[in-house]
C-alpha cells in the first residue's frame, strides 16, 4: 500500500512539520485551497480541525479531500463529541475511500464552549477508545460491534496529548495509554510553559513512550497581545505564563515578537530528547507559516520516498 | 434522591390562567427534601396564583395538598376529593410523579409545576450535586466510588480530557473534573495502575440509549 507523505516523513527519521487548517464556517472551496496552498510544500501534512471548540465548520473529511485533489496530504481529526460509533466509523470508510490516510482521534472541546451551545455532547467513545477502534479496523478488519469489514483499509492513527491540563502526573501515563491502544504517532497542545513541557518529556522519556511513536511538540506563534490573553484565559487546558504575556505587551512590534518567540520554541524544541517534530498551529495566521518554517530552519522540506 | 426546581411562579401562573379551581399537589419525598415541590412549596405557590389572580380581576379557587408520595398510584388516592373538585392539578411533584397523576387521573389534566433536574446528593445546605446518570451499568468498584459517566462533563471512560485544569472541568470552573478526583483517590489507595488498562466502548444499550426503560422482577411480582 502506498504510504501518505506523513507516514513517509514518520519513517524518515527528519524533523517532522505539520501544520493546520481551520475549515471555514462556510462552503467556500477556494478558502480551504487558499490556505492549503500557503501552507502546502511548507509542512508535511496538514491537520484539518474538526468543529474546532465546538463551532461548526465545513466537515473535516471533506476538506481532505479538497487537499487531496491539490496533491497536499491532509490529517483529518475526528472527534468523539459529535458523533456516535456509527457515524465515526462511516466517516472513517468514507475517508479513507477518499484516499485520507491520516487521522488525529481527538475527545472535542465540549458543545457549551461553541456557536451550538445547546447541542447533544454524543461521546459515544472517548478518545481513547477512538484509537483502539481505529486500530482494530485497520488491524484486524473488525467493527467495535465485531463485525469485519469487508475490505482492510490503511490509516495512520495519530493521538494528542496535553502536557498542560491536570493531573499532571497521570498525563504522561494516559499518553502511553494512547500507544497502547494504537496511536501511531502524537500531537500535543501548543506549548508556551517550556519547563513545564520539559518535565512532561522527562516521564515521557523515562517511559520510553518517545521511543515507541514520534511525538510532534505544537506551537501556535502569538499575532496579538489579545490572542495571548485570550489563549491564557479563555482556552481550556492552555497554559500561557505572564513571562510570555509581559513579553508581548512590552514589544514595538507585537506580530514580529510573536513570530521570534515562535521560532526560538521550535528552535529549543530541535534541542528537546524525544521531539520528533513539531505541529504548527497558527489559528487563522495561516500566512505567517512559510515565514516561520524559514526562519526555523525547516525549509525546504525534506522529499521522503 | 431526585432533585427539582420549582418552574418561575409566573410560569405557573400563566400556566392556570384560563382555570377557576386550581389544585396544588405537593409530594413528601425527595421534592420536599431539596425544597422544591413539598408542603411549604404548594401552599407557596397557592398563595401566588391566588394574589395574582386577585391583582387580575379574576379571583380563583385554589387549594394546597401534599401528598406522601406521588409516584405511586396509592398514595394519590388520598387526594382523590380534591382532585375531582378542580378543574386543573399543578404537580410540584418529580417528572414522574406528575406522569403518575396523569396515568391514575386520566380525565384530569395535570400540569408540571416543578423542572426535574437531576438525581444528585445535597453536598450542603443549598447546594445539590448531580452523581448517577442512571446508565445501568455501575462501574464504581473501578473508579473507586466516583462515577465517570456522571462526573465527567465528556462521560469518558479511560481518564481526564484534555481540558482538565487544577482539578477543574473546562465546561466551568465551579465543576470538578470527575477524573481528576478519580485519579486522585487511586493514588490514595496506591492502585493508579489500574488505569493503565484501556476500557473498551462502554455499553450504553442499558441507559436510555435502549429506549425508555422497564425493570421486571419476577421474584417479586404478586
Amino acid at each position: 500500500m502506498t504510504l501518505s507523505n506523513l507516514q513517509k516523513a514518520l519513517k524518515s527519521g527528519e524533523f517532522i512539520v505539520t501544520g493546520e487548517l481551520g475549515p471555514p464556517k462556510s462552503a467556500e472551496r477556494d478558502k480551504i485551497e487558499h490556505h492549503g496552498h500557503l501552507l502546502g510544500g511548507v509542512v508535511d501534512a496538514i491537520n484539518l480541525t474538526d468543529n474546532q471548540t465546538a463551532i461548526v465548520r465545513t466537515s473535516s473529511v471533506a476538506c481532505g479531500k479538497i487537499l487531496i485533489d491539490m496533491g497536499l496530504d491532509p490529517v483529518i481529526q475526528i472527534t468523539c463529541r459529535d458523533r456516535n460509533r456509527i457515524a465515526i466509523q462511516s466517516d472513517v470508510l468514507g475517508a479513507a475511500a477518499l484516499g485520507i490516510k491520516n487521522i488525529l482521534c481527538l475527545q472535542g472541546d465540549h458543545a457549551n464552549f461553541g456557536n451550538e451551545p445547546n447541542a447533544k455532547n454524543v461521546n459515544d467513545l472517548d478518545s481513547m477508545n477512538l484509537i483502539q477502534t481505529l486500530k482494530n479496523m485497520r488491524d484486524e478488519e473488525v467493527f467495535i460491534g465485531g463485525e469485519k469489514l469487508e475490505a482492510p483499509i490503511d490509516i495512520c492513527i495519530g493521538a494528542v496529548e496535553n502536557p498542560f491540563a491536570d493531573p499532571f502526573e497521570y498525563r504522561a501515563y494516559r499518553l502511553a495509554k494512547k500507544v497502547e491502544a494504537g496511536a501511531d504517532f502524537i500531537q500535543t497542545q501548543a506549548i508556551f510553559d517550556m519547563d513545564r513541557f520539559e518535565r512532561w518529556m522527562e516521564k515521557v522519556r523515562e517511559l520510553g513512550i518517545h521511543k515507541k511513536v514520534p511525538i510532534l511538540a505544537g506551537v501556535i506563534p502569538i499575532k496579538s497581545l489579545g490572542a495571548a490573553r485570550y489563549m491564557k484565559n479563555n482556552v481550556s487546558g492552555m497554559i500561557v505564563p505572564d513571562e510570555i504575556i509581559d513579553r508581548i505587551k512590552g514589544a514595538e512590534k507585537k506580530k514580529e515578537e510573536g513570530v521570534k518567540l515562535c521560532v526560538e520554541m521550535i528552535e529549543h524544541l530541535k534541542t528537546v530528547e524525544g521531539v520528533a517534530g513539531i505541529h504548527l498551529m497558527a489559528v487563522a495566521w495561516e500566512e505567517i507559516v512559510p515565514e516561520i518554517c524559514e526562519r526555523a530552519g525547516l525549509l525546504p522540506r525534506p522529499k521522503f520516498d | 434522591m431526585i432533585v427539582a426546581e420549582r418552574k418561575p411562579l409566573s410560569e405557573i401562573i400563566n400556566a392556570v390562567e384560563k382555570y377557576d379551581k386550581v389544585l396544588v399537589l405537593g409530594c413528601g419525598e425527595c421534592v420536599t427534601v431539596c425544597m422544591a415541590g413539598g408542603q411549604k412549596e404548594a401552599k407557596e405557590a397557592a398563595s401566588a396564583i391566588s394574589i395574582a389572580r386577585k391583582k387580575a380581576g379574576k379571583p380563583v379557587d385554589v387549594k394546597a395538598h401534599t401528598v406522601e408520595r406521588q409516584c405511586e398510584f396509592e398514595y394519590l388516592e388520598s387526594a382523590r376529593e380534591l382532585v375531582e373538585e378542580a378543574d386543573v392539578v399543578v404537580s410540584l411533584a418529580c417528572g414522574v410523579g406528575i406522569q403518575t397523576m396523569n396515568m391514575h387521573y386520566d380525565d384530569m389534566l395535570t400540569l408540571p409545576g416543578v423542572n426535574t433536574t437531576f438525581m444528585g446528593l445535597p453536598t450542603q445546605q443549598g447546594v445539590w450535586m448531580e452523581n448517577c446518570l442512571g446508565c445501568g451499568k455501575c462501574v464504581l468498584e473501578e473508579t473507586l466510588g466516583i462515577c465517570p459517566i456522571a462526573r465527567c462533563s465528556k462521560s469518558m471512560v479511560n481518564g481526564p480530557c484534555g481540558g482538565s485544569q487544577d482539578g477543574k472541568c473546562e465546561v466551568s470552573k465551579e465543576t470538578e473534573c470527575g477524573w481528576h478526583l478519580i485519579v486522585e483517590r487511586m493514588m490514595k489507595f496506591d492502585k493508579l495502575s489500574a488505569l493503565e488498562e484501556v476500557k473498551p466502548p462502554k455499553d450504553w444499550s442499558t441507559s436510555h440509549s435502549g429506549g425508555p426503560r422497564k425493570m421486571v422482577r419476577e421474584d417479586v411480582k404478586l
